[in-house]
């Protein structure tokens, strides 16, 4: 295995909770090399020989095992397109961590574009953890656009959870999702921009299947002078629930577009969305302060509550 | 101890200044239960917000432990040690009680401690400690959660604006007895209650009653109560009979 330095390491805490190597399967990107690999019985991690990426094979009914493919990024002007193809197997139970962090001291961007589909089998259940992280001082910029596809077969379960808390200047962020009957798909994802970020967040769910169901639920906090658009579409195809919500906190000058759209094609499609922008209710802040907390303080504990 | 002297409040209403509170005068001294209590709309609760510090006074002087606190912040009266457990409790979402009773605590307290504070507000601690304080929670719940947070501050001065609206029966009765408690367990701290129930009433130390944002009487117990329910018959009736609700609401 590649030998990782300080900063590397740091980004990799950050973003897959990574100390050390991970316990089972895993494959460490960093600057568009691989830095370690380990496949399982279960779980075959191989490149792909078109374009740059891997694919991880999940075999059918592998349970409790978990896929570790963090990617950290730290030279200036590097810009890199990955694709990752998951093909899990009917009945298999797995946690995938996926993350990208940026560390850019340079003055030109460093951008990494990955593009995550998910292949997954009957009565199979997916964990799905991504986190994304920018630092470093440089004036180029940290750019993440992640693209992910998810196929979900009869009965599949597929848990999303997307984090972006700090220092990604630019990001665009592209889910599509394809249920079949009885799969159920719930996504939480949670965003804080500051500075002059942009974030864009596009969710396009199509149910398909007789008794297939969404729930994708954004939480997030704009400051400075940050812009945020979050756009989630659920397509009701048949008999179905769908669920969408954008709660979001709005401070200083931060700008956030919500845009939650729903598609009825099918009669008993049920479909729900909710959206709220608010700045921190001051009587929040006046509880808070009352218990001995500065406002600064208060309004930090309601963030980090509001994002936890 | 907790003195106020001359406080005044106005607002400006429909282009007037409107006298909210008028020059009141009011000693919470050491080791004693204060109730304030009088008419909807006379002032009480913006009493209590002069003294938390969430409005400030128009005119008079606040001082807390001899100390002149009217410029005083929220934060550094609750530094202070003047704590405040709001009529209407904030929701929060994300925050836990489990964090809320942390920070009150002003320390990490182990999971065990802070659910005594639920525990002594009559909440079973393990259902509700890793609970979001949200919208999940109903009106009693929260007012019972806000209690405990004010009991893990050990605050000099507690201060409750009226701990029984939004809550049902059996809770309240819980409720006297956490007061009564602190009331044995005060001494060298003191506690301000604003209520309009009789058996709240019934635990204080000294009644004061405001009215058109003026104290119109003040006194112990013994004198006070007979004056608000009419005969001190009805008070030994009260404590006879206890508490039914709606009852004994004396405003």
């Amino acid at each position: 295995m590649v030998k990782l330095d300080e900063i590397q390491k740091r980004l990799l805490m950050e973003v897959a909770d990574l100390h050390t190597v991970p316990e089972g399967a895993y494959n460490i990107r960093s600057n568009s090399a691989s830095a370690g690999r380990r496949s399982t019985e279960h779980i075959e991690i191989v490149s792909k020989t078109d374009v740059s990426g891997l694919e991880v094979h999940i075999a059918p009914g592998t349970k409790n095992e978990s896929v570790h493919i963090p990617v950290v990024l730290t030279q200036t002007g590097l810009k890199e397109v990955v694709y990752n193809d998951f093909f899990v197997g009917d009945d298999a139970d797995v946690v995938i961590v996926a993350g990208c962090g940026i560390d850019n001291c340079g003055s030109q961007d460093a951008e990494h574009d990955g593009i995550h589909r998910f292949y997954v089998g009957k009565n199979a259940h997916v964990k799905y953890v991504e986190k994304h992280y920018g630092s470093g001082t440089g004036t180029g910029k940290r750019i993440l656009n992640p693209g992910t596809e998810v196929y979900q077969q009869e009965n599949s379960f597929v848990e999303m959870e997307m984090v972006q808390i700090k220092g990604v200047d630019d990001t665009e962020r592209t889910t599509t999702a394809e249920l079949d009957a009885g799969a159920k798909l719930v996504v939480r994802e949670r965003l804080m921009t500051h500075g002059n970020q942009n974030a864009v967040s596009t969710y396009v769910v199509k149910l398909n299947g007789e008794g297939a169901s969404a729930d994708v639920v954004s939480r997030s906090v704009a400051r400075d002078d940050s812009f945020q658009k979050f756009d989630a579409k659920i397509i009701g195809n048949a008999p179905c629930q769908g669920h969408t919500e954008c709660d979001s906190i709005i401070m200083d000058n931060g700008r956030i577009l919500a845009v939650p759209g729903l598609e009825a094609n099918n009669v008993d499609a049920a479909l729900v969305h909710e959206a709220a922008i608010g700045k921190i209710a001051g009587e929040q802040l006046t509880k808070l302060m009352t218990l001995g907390l500065t406002e600064a303080e208060a309004e930090e504990q309601i963030i980090n509550g509001f994002l936890r | 101890m907790l003195e106020l002297r001359q406080v005044s409040f106005d607002v400006a209403a429909d282009g007037r200044e409107k006298e909210i509170i008028r020059g009141v005068d009011l000693t919470i001294p050491n080791g004693k239960l204060v109730v304030v209590t009088g008419p909807n709309g006379g002032g009480k609760s913006t009493l209590a917000k002069l003294i938390a510090g969430i409005e400030t006074p128009t005119g008079g002087r606040i001082f807390f432990e001899g100390e002149d606190i009217t410029d005083k912040s929220i934060t550094d009266r609750a530094k202070c040690g003047i704590g405040f457990a709001f009529q209407q409790p904030v929701r929060f979402k994300g925050i836990r009680v489990l964090d809320l009773i942390r920070i009150a605590a002003g320390r990490t307290l182990s999971v065990a401690a802070a659910c005594h504070y639920l525990s002594a507000v009559g909440l079973c601690a393990r259902e509700y400690i890793d609970r979001e304080v949200n919208a999940s929670l109903s009106g009693g719940e929260l007012k019972r959660i806000e209690i405990a947070t004010v009991l893990a501050r050990k605050c000099k001065l507690s201060v409750f604006d009226e701990p029984e609206a939004g809550i049902d029966l059996w809770s309240f009765q819980n409720l006297i007895e956490v007061f009564r408690h602190m009331r044995e367990t005060i001494e060298d701290s003191s506690i301000l209650i604003i209520s309009h129930q009789e058996r709240i009433l019934n635990i204080a130390d000294e009644i004061v009653v405001i009215k058109d944002g003026a104290i119109v009487n003040r006194g112990s117990k013994d004198d006070v109560l007979p004056t608000l329910i009419g005969t001190s018959a009805a008070v030994r009736r009260c404590e006879k009979t206890g508490f039914e609700e709606g009852e004994n609401d004396l405003w």
